[in-house]
């Protein structure tokens, strides 16, 4: 057992079901928007903001947002422990992979606030 | 006459490590790889490298043959040699003992993470521990292993993390216990491998599945760890 605290939820397991059930949303969310888009070929804008309008739409959106964001985390998570390691660059690489996640996860919660405002924030 | 390229390193002489060229004539046959190492290391002895069955069951040859992980002693030169050129160096990711020559101690160390031994408390039986041919049939394709570190070393996530991931030889090795139903110590093992290396590391790339020199499947292996540890967790 590998003790590790930076990772998404602690747990191997727990991280990659969440990866995996992520991209099963993330694909249906892409099928779905480019089916309406070929379905709609003279979209309006009125169509599109009553698309959003509406509540499911709008927690899909949510859900595949949550799923980005913690895709991405986790994903990022394993390439920095690949590359920043203290076996392949000494005692600075921990500080750095702290300072790495910490920006990234910075970016992460600007775009899921950002996000939650453009889905939810407009009438 | 066959152009052999060999990585050269002896750390007691050397500064750095180099590739040296031989000149090799097969006289028109399909000779092994390891026939050709024998045949150069008669003219130059201070070749190092590891043999011994030289029929690919004691697993001590593997090197990297032309870009591929592999057993030297049953790789023919048909199956490798490009432009008539022949190139070796160790197993990557290792650090180099001497020429190809690797120390194998962190792909042993996680390989005793796993306990590869059969464990169960239950008194003994009189005769030995019965299993039935489904069981049994359970453990093909897992058994034959013969630790030759190919798969490991062909594993990018494990030349990253050697000291974290198990890597697929030791993976398949641990799923070869979980599936024995002569094993008692499931849950242990299984709550030994729930951390985000020692088996999530794998990313199915099958690396592993492409070198086995016994056509082994250790990605297979990893994915069936995956469902277990999902059904004893959900």
């Amino acid at each position: 057992m590998v003790t590790s605290i930076t990772s998404f939820g602690r747990s191997g397991l727990y991280d990659w079901l969440i990866q995996r059930v992520g991209a099963a949303v993330m694909a249906a969310y892409t099928i779905f928007i480019t089916i309406y888009l070929m379905t709609n070929p003279e979209l309006t804008f009125e169509q599109w903001h009553a698309l959003f309008g509406q509540l499911w739409m709008r927690v899909f959106s949510l859900v595949t947002l949550l799923s980005f964001i913690s895709h991405a985390w986790i994903g990022l998570w394993a390439v920095l422990t690949d590359y920043l390691t203290v076996r392949l660059m000494g005692n600075k690489a921990t500080i750095l992979r702290i300072f790495a996640q910490m920006m990234l996860g910075g970016v992460a919660i600007t775009y899921l606030v950002w996000g939650i405002e453009i889905i939810w924030g407009f009438n | 006459m066959l152009k052999v390229e060999i990585y050269r390193y002896n750390p007691d002489t050397d500064k750095a490590p180099y590739m040296k060229t031989y000149e090799f004539d097969t006289q028109g046959k399909d000779l092994m790889v390891l026939d050709v190492l024998e045949q150069l290391k008669a003219q130059d002895e201070s070749l190092a490298y590891r043999r011994s069955c030289r029929e690919g069951v004691c697993g001590s040859d593997g090197m990297n043959i032309n870009g591929k992980n592999g057993l030297a002693c049953i790789k023919p030169l048909s199956e490798c040699v490009k432009n008539n050129k022949l190139i070796l160096r160790p197993l990557p990711g290792l650090p180099v003992i001497r020429d190809l020559v690797v120390d194998m101690t962190q792909f042993y160390d996680q390989y005793k993470k796993i306990e590869p031994y059969l464990q169960n408390d239950t008194p003994a039986p009189a005769i030995e521990r019965l299993q039935s041919p489904e069981d049994r049939e359970k453990l093909d394709g897992l058994y034959e292993c013969i630790l030759c570190a190919c798969c490991s070393t062909a594993c990018p996530s494990f030349w990253w993390n050697p000291d974290k991931f198990i890597g697929p030889a030791g993976l398949l090795q641990a799923y070869r216990f979980l599936a024995d139903s002569r094993d008692l110590a499931t849950e242990k093992r299984l709550s030994n491998l729930d951390d985000p290396f020692s088996v999530f590391r794998c990313h199915g790339i099958q690396a592993c599945v492409a070198v086995c020199p016994k056509g082994l499947n250790p990605t297979r292996a990893i994915g069936h760890i995956r469902n277990m540890l999902l059904q004893s967790a959900t």
